[in-house]
């Protein structure tokens, strides 16, 4: 006889199966390209990730604690490490210090635990914290340093780049220029048009990530192989990716077809890390989309629209975040019409009609 | 895309570790050794408890009816074994709470002696009105968990001109092996059972739908249903809750039973395996429902297996059978793991309803460390209703029972898959069972305020009244007073 289980229903078995495992696989997934990324843009990147995540996990700890709180279990969830995780893969990757440690303040203060913490943020965190940082410092947010790997000759030593992350990059004319996006934005504002701006262009060293860009988001290939592993593990759900790179490659097809001089193509869209970290990563984040597989559609569509309607007639050249966090404010209305049909009921909730026979 | 999911015939769903090839490779036990006593439940089945007809001290034989069954929706109880009643009295249920419930106990004398049977040679010769009758005077009741009384059923089934019979052999639930055992030694006897049920039921055809995991009942009922047309033996999918009859109704004949509504109103009517063969018993043999096949298994039994069990064995009695170390047991459990109901203690009587006895170790258990949701939605694709599990808690979590209820909460039919899905271990199905009792109680106290404040008004209309009629008399009494003065004075003038 024993009589020392408090009663419960079930079920009493349950999946192999945790927040935190969902963490460690995102981050697995992420891994790749982020480790490509901290090759290609060295020491200075390096710092730059270390610290956004030292101080994401900071943050939360410190929230934590003052909402009395144990400070371990959330911690060890890891998603204090993913939210600095993703930011860092959007910052400039020779940005200095303080931009890692205000956008981390900004996306695990600001961006969830004034919500209340995890599960309970309408706001991606690490889009608000992007682009708060790219309203409030545009010059540091949009210094792109020029692809300078590891250990060759040309790029900063592990010395100079303590200085680069601690005083600021100096002589940033030399090792720093413009994105593909925001190249083709000045040109198209000097009434340049796409054939010449793009004959530098090189689709295969964007497809491998040898190019300009955010810390982690260079890379299509191996951003794209790590959320198809997502899916492929159960993680994510297809539904958010497909739409949003569906409805993109779809509108910029069609504006290309009609005026190939000033619209981009569909396939350099596509063709970008940034647009398969947001389709993958970003815009899958549980906490801010829809919890339908319907609404997950129109939540990736509208994504997807807004990234193209803000990168073509926005005034930013690349739009995503905005795209987001903008769509995130209208998860609680997708989800709020769009439900799945009950068992037995209609979709307006009705008891089905008998079938006459 | 809506319509794609109209179409598709399964919804949500999980498919846990199966554990059932431990016990579904093991012939059911034959060896159980009687128990000295038997702890026999009035109330095994959905409607009002039996009512006892036997008195303490008095002998009854095998088969013996004990307590008869009380208005429409009702079972009666027989004696398991031969034996002397010791008391009829309360005891503990097996039920998470263990609160006492009336129960008949029984002491056996070991000679199992059989009361006077009365086989049939040709039940088809009986009417269907006959079947339903002695089905129900049996005892029998859904032997898949549900315990609805069976000839409630078929009576049903009679009167809405059913044209299909499903039989039940899914055995969705992890560990339980024992409708596919019963399936793989007694298909004939179930398949029998079938045939008698579509004769109570004067239905057509039925079907019976078979996991694929379980090849070899699939098999021995294919092998059993050969030569009766009208029995078609399927295969389905393995994906728990593929046992929910609704589900199932879904799958086999695509169609979905609306809510509010019984199966048999859309022309389909759904039995358990176990409940057939228990029919089979009831008109061929006479014999009525003393036992019944119960799985033990679970990580603490050292010798898991499926044993035919009487009704009214204490769980304790069947963990040393099975060599239960009760040391690792970190929780009893009736049914399946997904949604039976853990028990406090073994010393607990087994019912119509058990179809297994879990002991599981602290490492079978899910872990109850609950954790902040994610809204990952893996609790909405799961589920098999179509239900949004994670909003319904947060609401139940802030005392919306209301809006809860709007969401779907009584469309909920505690399968487990949301709790057994969700990364953040939150009980999900404890939040819901818990809203549907509250409701249930807020309903009860508001019905009580309200028939206190009748009560109340009543009271004070009443003494309003009196009150009025008091000075009316008053008002009356001053008159008769004043008019006897003044006639006094008349006459005292007149004088």
């Amino acid at each position: 006889m024993i009589a020392h289980i408090k009663p419960s229903s079930g079920a009493h078995v349950g999946a192999n199966i945790s927040v935190s495992r969902i963490m460690r696989q995102v981050m697995l997934a992420l891994l790749p390209a982020t480790a490509f990324g901290l090759f290609c843009f060295g020491w200075p990147a390096i710092n730059l990730f270390v610290i956004t995540v030292l101080s994401a996990v900071v943050f939360e700890a410190l929230c934590v604690r003052l909402r009395g709180r144990g400070v371990k279990p959330a911690i060890m969830d890891g998603s204090a490490v993913l939210t600095g995780w993703l930011l860092a893969m959007t910052l400039p990757p020779w940005a200095p210090w303080w931009i890692g440690v205000v956008g981390s303040g900004l996306a695990i203060i600001l961006g969830k635990q004034v919500y209340g913490g995890l599960g309970q943020n309408l706001f991606n965190p690490a889009m608000l914290a992007r682009v708060a940082l790219l309203i409030s410092f545009p010059i540091e947010m949009t210094t792109w340093a020029n692809v300078s790997p590891l250990f060759f000759s040309h790029s900063p030593g592990w010395v100079e780049s303590w200085h680069i992350t601690f005083s600021g990059l100096e002589n940033s004319d030399a090792t720093t220029g413009a994105t593909t996006l925001g190249f083709i934005k000045t040109e198209f504002s000097q009434n340049h048009l796409l054939p010449d701006i793009l004959k530098d262009y090189s689709g295969f060293l964007n497809f491998i990530g040898w190019t300009r860009g955010s810390l982690g988001e260079t890379s299509t290939l191996l951003l794209g192989l790590g959320g198809l592993w997502l899916i492929r593990q159960k993680i994510i759900q297809w539904q958010i990716p497909v739409s949003l790179l569906l409805t993109v490659a779809l509108l910029a097809g069609v504006f290309h077809v009609m005026d190939n001089q000033h619209y981009v193509s569909p396939l350099l869209y596509l063709n970008s890390g940034a647009m398969m970290c947001v389709a993958f990563f970003i815009a899958t984040d549980y906490v801010t989309s829809p919890n339908t597989p319907a609404g997950q559609l129109v939540f990736g569509a509208g994504c997807g629209l807004l990234i193209f309607v803000i990168r073509t007639w926005g005034a930013y050249p690349e739009g995503a975040g905005f795209a987001v966090l903008l769509m995130n404010s209208a998860t609680p209305l997708i989800d709020h019409y769009i439900r799945p049909r009950i068992y037995g009921r209609d979709r307006k909730g009705k008891p089905l009609e008998i079938p006459k026979s | 895309m809506l319509s794609l999911f109209k179409k598709s015939r399964i919804r949500g769903g999980v498919h846990a570790e199966e554990h059932k090839a431990e016990t579904a490779t093991l012939p059911i036990a034959s060896n159980f050794p009687l128990p000295k006593k038997l702890y026999i439940p009035l109330q095994q089945h959905v409607g009002k408890p039996a009512e006892p007809v036997i008195k303490v001290g008095e002998k009854v034989l095998k088969g013996q009816l004990l307590a008869h069954s009380q208005g429409l929706i009702s079972a009666p109880v027989h004696a398991p074994s031969s034996g002397v009643i010791l008391d009829v009295n309360d005891y503990p249920a097996p039920h998470p709470t263990a609160l006492p419930i009336r129960t008949i106990v029984l002491e056996t004398d070991g000679k199992e002696e059989w009361m006077a049977v009365h086989p049939v040679d040709d039940p088809f010769q009986l009417t269907p009105e006959d079947i339903s009758l002695r089905v129900g005077a049996a005892g029998i009741v859904g032997l898949g968990g549900a315990t609805f009384p069976t000839a409630v059923k078929l009576n049903m089934g009679r009167e809405n001109h059913i044209d299909t019979l499903i039989i039940n052999g899914a055995e969705c639930e992890p560990y339980l092996s024992c409708d596919d055992r019963l399936m793989q030694e007694r298909a004939e006897m179930i398949i029998d059972g079938v045939r008698l049920m579509l004769y109570g039921m004067e239905t057509e055809s039925a079907v019976v739908a078979i996991e694929d995991n379980k090849p070899q009942a699939f098999l021995a009922m294919q092998a059993a249903a050969e030569s009766f047309a009208q029995i078609n033996v399927i295969q389905i999918p393995t994906r728990y809750p593929m046992g929910w009859d609704r589900q199932l109704i879904r799958f086999v004949t695509g169609k979905e039973v609306p809510v509010g509504c019984r199966s048999s109103e859309i022309g389909v009517t759904i039995h358990n395996v176990g409940t057939a063969f228990a029919v089979h018993n009831a008109i061929r043999h006479g014999q009525p429902l003393l036992s019944r096949v119960i799985t033990v298994a679970g990580g603490a039994v050292q010798r898991p297996t499926n044993i035919e069990v009487p009704f009214g064995t204490l769980i304790s009695e069947l963990f040393s059978f099975c060599g239960v170390n009760t040391e690792n047991i970190a929780r009893i459990i009736m049914g399946g793991p997904m949604m039976g109901d853990s028990l406090p203690h073994s010393g607990l009587p087994t019912v119509k309803a058990t179809s297994g006895i879990l002991a599981l170790t602290q490492s079978e258990l899910k872990n109850t460390e609950e954790q902040p949701c994610i809204r990952c939605a893996g609790c909405v694709s799961v589920c098999p209703a179509g239900l949004r599990p994670l909003d319904m808690a947060n609401n139940i979590r802030i005392n919306q029972l209301d809006t809860a209820v709007d969401l779907g909460l009584k469309d909920c039919i505690s399968c487990g898959c949301c709790s057994y899905i969700c990364p953040s271990n939150i009980p999900l199905v404890q939040y819901f069972k818990y809203a549907s009792g509250e409701i249930v109680a807020r309903q009860q106290a508001q019905h009580k305020s309200e028939q206190t404040k009748r009560l109340i008004d009543a009271r004070n209309a009443r003494m309003e009244r009196i009150a009025q009629q008091q000075r009316e008399d008053e008002l009356a009494r001053i008159a008769a007073k004043a008019e006897r003065e003044r006639l006094k004075a008349e006459q005292e003038a007149l004088v």
